[in-house]
């Protein structure tokens, strides 16, 4: 505890508090394994391979948001860049494709899920989850931490970092749903849109990781340049990862309907052309 | 039924996915080999100025997706049984002869992004560098005209009766 105190931030988070976030997490598993329970009994079918995934993310977050890692992380920059990965960008997409929303809509009673679509349906929902309002959100809120003073106040302030943490998952979240979000929703953008706003997100992702390593932000911190390169080291290397993931992912979709596609083309059948499309 | 403008080879196509394979490919090398392996440039040498760093950003992403986009449509081109194999070699030469040519001049020498390597006379490693790149070029030019009298060759037989 002693150690704790010199070094001075964010210690406040000790104690049962720290537990709350990973009492989410569990709180949040427990309801989709139900919900994938609750499909066999009614004799439906998910996908295993869906499970697992959700499985590896909830893992992930977990790890990340484990309190020792709480407390150790912003102690060394790279520590902290490694639950920024792990929150934002890796854990997101195992939940994303785990497809929560179409097993909420299908374990959901209907009128319940009718709601939740009609707020997908919503022009609200649809602005803000537009790629590149998504865009927006994750990497602008990445350029002001990193790039503003508000990375220095956050160690001394824990409610911010507790709101640095949810804007990590959910801008994450929202992020990985925009370009490869497997569950419906009308008037989606195009694979195009979406590409070329994961370019965008990757060139900014590696802009910024190399402008910290050269000019040594976040400043105004108790870090020393070693902590700050590696860190920087630690976010394009990572980010890049991510990234290469999600594009591997949009393209597996695009190349599967591709094949559908073909197939249609064969049988002659304009009405399988549009199932698959669709 | 088989549909003879549908299974027609589609070289043109080839040739660019292949392009882009090429390019991705070879950046991938610069970036493991001389980056991580020889450590002979670096992530950044502290000279670069900020706005390289941003052109440096956008190929990065540039290459990552050529790698990714490229290998998929190519996988697309080999379903659909219309990849024509050697304009697809050709334009993977003359991608990656073209990116390392590109890196040579542009990068190390316009942009002054990086050097090949520090502490050392340069002009034998830029000339190494780019003419490895231009022999890279020329296998690419030498395979796309193999890859058109092939095509020639087999229009005629088509059109012989």
């Amino acid at each position: 505890m002693n150690l704790i105190k010199i070094c001075g931030p964010a210690m406040q988070h000790s104690g049962l508090s720290s537990w709350i976030p990973i009492l989410i997490i569990l709180g949040v598993m427990a309801a989709y394994l139900g919900a994938v329970v609750w499909q066999y009994h009614l004799a439906r079918r998910w996908s295993g391979w869906r499970t697992v995934i959700f499985l590896l993310g909830i893992g992930l977050l977990t790890f990340a948001l484990w309190p020792s890692l709480t407390v150790w992380g912003p102690h060394h920059l790279h520590g902290h860049m490694i639950q920024h990965l792990l929150i934002g960008m890796f854990a997101p997409i195992g939940l994303v494709l785990s497809a929560p929303v179409t097993l909420a809509l299908r374990t959901l009673p209907v009128r319940m899920a009718r709601r939740i679509t009609s707020l997908l349906r919503s022009q609200l929902f649809g602005g803000l989850s537009h790629p590149v309002t998504a865009l927006i959100l994750n990497i602008g809120g990445m350029y002001l931490l990193y790039l503003t003073p508000l990375f220095a106040y956050m160690l001394y302030h824990p409610y911010i970092h507790t709101l640095v943490y949810i804007h990590f998952l959910a801008a994450g979240y929202l992020f990985t749903w925009a370009i490869v979000g497997p569950d419906y929703v009308p008037n989606r953008p195009g694979i195009r849109t979406r590409l070329m706003v994961l370019f965008v997100s990757m060139a900014s992702h590696a802009y910024l990781s190399k402008v910290m390593y050269a000019y040594l932000w976040p400043r105004e911190t108790f870090y020393s340049l070693e902590q700050i390169r590696t860190a920087a080291q630690w976010m394009y290397y990572g980010g890049d990862l991510a990234e290469v993931l999600l594009a591997v992912v949009l393209f597996t979709h695009w190349y599967q309907k591709r094949i559908q596609v073909g197939q249609c083309a064969r049988q002659v059948s304009l009405n399988c052309i549009k199932e698959s499309a669709g | 039924m088989p549909n003879h403008k549908k299974l027609s080879i589609e070289s043109k196509r080839s040739l660019w996915v292949a392009v882009l394979i090429g390019v991705g490919i070879m950046a991938a090398i610069d970036e493991i080999i001389f980056h991580q392996l020889l450590a002979w440039h670096h992530f950044y040498d502290q000279a670069t100025p900020a706005i390289s760093l941003l052109s440096d950003g956008l190929l990065h992403a540039g290459e990552l997706m050529a790698i990714v986009a490229g290998f998929f449509l190519w996988a697309d081109l080999r379903q659909r049984q219309v990849l024509d194999s050697l304009s697809a070699w050709a334009g993977f030469f003359l991608g990656a002869g073209g990116f390392q040519a590109f890196d040579g001049i542009i990068d190390h020498k316009v942009l002054r992004l990086h050097q090949i390597r520090y502490g050392v006379d340069l002009v034998p490693y830029d000339v190494a560098w780019n003419l490895a790149g231009a022999c890279l070029i020329l296998i690419g030019v030498i395979l796309l005209f193999r890859a058109r009298s092939m095509r020639h060759k087999i229009a005629q037989t088509h059109n012989a009766p």
